[in-house]
């Protein structure tokens, strides 16, 4: 059951297998395990970028694209949600119309991105996403009237996921927003693996090793990347429409700036590109960096205090000058990151 | 000698469109040296990545790294020299605007070198890794900056002469952006010289088609790639240098926010052109400031928009290489 | 018997994970031409490429004037003087014609009694000379890409299909050329279809088949005999391509 489960996909390693099961297990007691609001917000954000960063997987670690603009449709997927919740109110119906809205804008983006530059090489379609993506941005910004510019939206989520809804005792709306999260990001894991697992995954890493011979062979790789590519756009989006529900305010900040693209390409390239379980691996290893590293480096910080710039690549904000440095390394010598390391351990 | 005209006519086309639109004459000209200064300061950042794409097939997503460091060490050395800058006379100005740029060139470019030889080299021919590694060096980069010239904003405010206007009539021209014109054609005067009268411009145009055959013929053309590599980021550096005076202020993500129109512009240009990039720079220039006139909120997109319409009519930019 | 100026022992190459080359083996003798012929596919080109380090051998031995350059980078294979025309012709198509030679010509301005020789056999470039290459016919842009491998005298000529395409006049100018060359100071090896062509010019001939050299022997006894010929390119060298 657990082989269908996992799409046959397994740890395949002891560690990882270890690690993967606390994480499920953590996540899925964190209400309790970790009273206090700031705890749990870390859990969801957790569970968010998990699926985020699966979503980015399937395009750089399956298909062998790089796409910068994958934010962008984590945003659209946000902002579908919070624009409807705040125009039609805090209501069910809200959610449902800004899902659906939130994925048919970003599939058709998605298409219309790919039709276009997916043909190009790889470079020029990293540019061009780079591009767009930007543009993006300020857009959202700059239409004020919808989306609320640079301080973005603040609504109110339906009854039952807010903190004051107690339908038991010891049940609150906010847990039951918290599992909401916590099924769907869950569920959304298990369809990727099952996708990177079937026939047409298989596809995706043929072109991806060789995009000529798989198009000799008859595969319009065209098509099959502009697939991948509305998959991971439409996944990115849910996942998008989760953290909105989660968190009762989306701005450009948390949902569409370049730091976020940074993270996901961080999370997945250091836990391992192709893999799915990298990417699990990469988020929690991000998330704990950004609050932990912080204060191992404080730590540093400290003892090289008379010291004028050694003191300064110790300081706690500099941690992703540490984290980009491992990316560099993990691009050179494992590219199988994480997982790939903890495989070979078997 | 067949040239081909049509792409450098598209400037004159492009600005003679937007006079009736803008409506004032005196405005069209205030915009239209703003556009061809903004276009030219993107041409010096963006030629080196250009000739670098095109000759050695790699693409530096960190090439805004070089922008940045080359914004920040002209900042520094400027603000060094202070009472220069502040001082009436235009020659004192230049006095310590000039060893500012210098400045800024020599590191950005000594930051080129360390940056080919540490990140690029390993990944030479294996695209993907390149835009990965690339990035990641641009993360560390700019977390460098921020390092050594830590994280808060640089106000950089441009040397006394050069403030202000000259005013023709109705006209106002920013005497910086005259300055800024004048920088940018002396770099591409002396690209193309490079490039057409001497061996070094010939081995460069030949490579950028064909570096096998070039190789073929007896040229060790690996180490043209470094040199070219270097140049392109002191290229870089004085951009940024230049751009840093034209916001007046210097940010370790000055870089990332010029960077797009860099990529456009080499995009529209044609990869490995430094003609295209002339043409696309300006291009993007004028635009940029017509749009931000007439509709800013969609000055960026009609810049996407501009090379969309490019590539439709010419896929490969407006002088594409002949590739092999 | 002197040393051969070029030979090959037990070359493979692979191309990815393709194995072209199995073991290739032949000489090339100093002055005179070498025709290297063989049908479409028999790992021609590749063999061409590999002497000029284009693509490295996964084994074997490449010796040049009794040195093993097997290992060399390109550019350094060139400078011992050996010059290539590839099949692709491979002329810098933004370079004016001027340009193109001037690049081949390493040691300083190409010799002006050079070029006028280079001008009588291929007249066009003299026409074209200040124009860029792009601009040529596809004959005079192989007129060009030979120009450029004899614009200065070099030991080794390797050049693949130099009559491809080419209308009989133009041929007949290179015919001359070449004959021209190997009665100076140049060793020639040349891929050709042609066998008018081959025959005329071949001193010795190597015949390739599935990437092995299949036969190696003088040009007139090669030609005599039209067994051999069927056998080793599926026709008679009375039949042209």
């Amino acid at each position: 059951m657990l082989r269908a489960l996992l799409s046959d996909d397994l740890p395949r390693s002891r560690w990882l297998a270890v690690a993967l099961v606390a994480l499920l297990v953590g996540l899925a007691v964190a209400p309790f395990l970790f009273p206090g609001a700031k705890s749990l917000n870390v859990a969801a954000k957790i569970c968010v970028f998990i699926v985020l960063a699966a979503s980015f997987d399937l395009l750089l670690g399956y298909t062998g694209i790089v796409s910068f603009a994958h934010t962008m449709f984590f945003g659209i997927g946000a902002y579908g949600v919070a624009i409807a919740l705040t125009r039609m109110g805090p209501g069910w119906d809200a959610v449902a119309v800004g899902v659906a809205a939130g994925l048919a804008v970003a599939i058709a983006l998605a298409v219309l991105i790919g039709l276009f530059s997916l043909r190009l090489r790889t470079i020029f379609f990293a540019m061009i996403t780079l591009a767009v993506a930007s543009a993006f941005l300020i857009l959202a910004s700059q239409l004020s009237d919808i989306t609320g510019g640079e301080d973005g939206l603040n609504y109110r989520l339906p009854m039952a996921l807010r903190p004051s809804f107690r339908p038991f005792e010891g049940v609150t709306g906010r847990m039951l927003d918290y599992y909401l999260v916590y099924f769907v990001s869950l569920a959304l894991v298990l369809i990727l693996l099952r996708i990177v697992n079937s026939p047409f995954g298989s596809v995706l890493m043929a072109i991806r090793e060789n995009p000529f011979r798989a198009e000799a062979i008859g595969y319009r790789t065209v098509v099959y990347r502009t697939l991948a590519s509305c998959i991971a756009a439409a996944t990115a989006a849910l996942a998008g429409a989760l953290l909105a529900l989660w968190s009762s305010q989306t701005n450009p900040d948390t949902t569409l700036s370049f730091d976020i693209m940074v993270d996901i390409l961080l999370m997945v390239v250091i836990g391992g590109m192709g893999t799915m379980y990298g990417a699990a691996m990469g988020a929690v290893l991000l998330v704990f960096a950004q609050n932990y590293l912080q204060d191992l480096l404080a730590l540093a910080n400290k003892a090289l205090a008379g010291v004028p710039l050694l003191g300064n690549l110790f300081h706690p904000d500099r941690w992703l000058l540490w984290l980009g440095v491992a990316f560099i390394l993990c691009v050179y010598f494992f590219p199988t990151g994480i997982v790939g390391r903890l495989r070979q351990k078997r | 000698m067949k040239r081909d005209w049509l792409p450098l006519l598209l400037i004159p086309a492009l600005a003679i469109a937007a006079l009736p639109l803008v409506g004032s004459p005196a405005s069209w000209v205030t915009l239209t040296v703003a556009g061809l200064a903004m276009g030219l300061m993107i041409f010096v950042m963006a030629s080196g990545l250009t000739l670098t794409f095109g000759l050695m097939d790699v693409l530096n997503f960190g090439h805004g790294a070089f922008i940045a460091v080359g914004a920040f060490v002209a900042a520094s050395v400027m603000l060094a020299l202070g009472p220069w800058m502040q001082a009436e006379s235009l020659w004192l100005n230049l006095a310590a605007f000039l060893p500012a740029i210098l400045a800024a060139m020599a590191v950005s470019g000594g930051l080129g070198l360390v940056f080919e030889r540490v990140i690029v080299q390993p990944v030479y021919g294996q695209h993907l890794k390149q835009i990965l590694v690339t990035t990641g060096g641009l993360i560390v980069a700019e977390q460098l900056l921020k390092v050594v010239w830590g994280p808060e904003q640089i106000t950089l405010t441009r040397p006394t002469a050069l403030r202000g206007a000259i005013l023709i009539g109705d006209i106002a021209i920013e005497k910086y952006r005259l300055l800024a014109v004048i920088v940018g054609l002396a770099v591409f005067a002396a690209l193309a010289l490079t490039l057409n009268r001497t061996r070094i411009g010939l081995l460069i145009r030949a490579g950028v088609e064909n570096g096998e055959m070039v190789e073929a013929l007896g040229y060790r053309i690996r180490r043209l790639f470094v040199g070219v590599f270097v140049v392109g980021s002191a290229l870089a550096g004085l951009g940024g240098a230049m751009w840093g005076l034209y916001q007046e202020t210097v940010t370790a993500a000055i870089g990332a926010q010029v960077i797009v129109l860099v990529f456009i512009v080499i995009i529209i240009g044609g990869l490995g052109s430094v003609g295209g990039c002339f043409v696309g720079a300006l291009l993007v220039g004028l635009t940029a400031n017509y749009i931000g006139f007439l509709a800013p909120k969609v000055a960026l997109g009609s810049n996407i928009l501009l090379m969309a319409l490019v590539l439709l009519w010419r896929p490969q930019g407006l002088y594409p290489v002949a590739k092999r | 018997m002197t040393e051969p100026l070029l030979s090959l022992r037990g070359v493979k190459t692979d191309i990815g994970r393709y194995h072209i080359l199995h073991g290739v083996e032949f000489d090339v003798p100093e002055g005179g031409l070498t025709m290297l012929l063989g049908r479409n596919g028999a790992g021609k080109t590749t063999t061409l490429r590999t002497i000029m380090g284009l693509w490295r051998a996964a084994a074997g031995e490449i010796r040049f004037a009794g040195r093993d350059i097997a290992s060399l980078a390109t550019p350094d294979i060139a400078r011992l003087g050996i010059a290539y025309v590839p099949e692709s012709m491979a002329i810098f198509a933004d370079l004016t014609v001027q340009e193109n030679l001037i690049l081949a010509a390493r040691s300083g301005p190409p010799d002006q009694k050079r070029l006028d020789w280079i001008f009588t056999r291929f007249e066009a470039l003299k026409r074209f000379w200040t124009l860029p290459a792009g601009n040529l016919s596809g004959g005079q842009k192989q007129m060009l890409a030979v120009a450029r491998a004899i614009v200065e005298p070099r030991r080794l000529l390797l050049i693949d299909e130099p009559t491809k395409g080419l209308a009989p006049a133009i041929i007949a100018n290179m015919i001359a050329a070449f004959r021209e060359l190997k009665d100076g100071e140049s060793t020639l090896l040349v891929v050709e279809q042609n066998f008018a062509f081959a025959r005329q010019l071949g001193d010795s001939v190597a015949v390739m088949d599935d990437g092995r050299v299949a036969h190696t022997g003088g040009m007139a006894a090669f030609a005599a005999d039209s067994v051999l010929q069927q056998h080793l390119l599926g026709l008679g060298m009375d039949t042209h391509q």
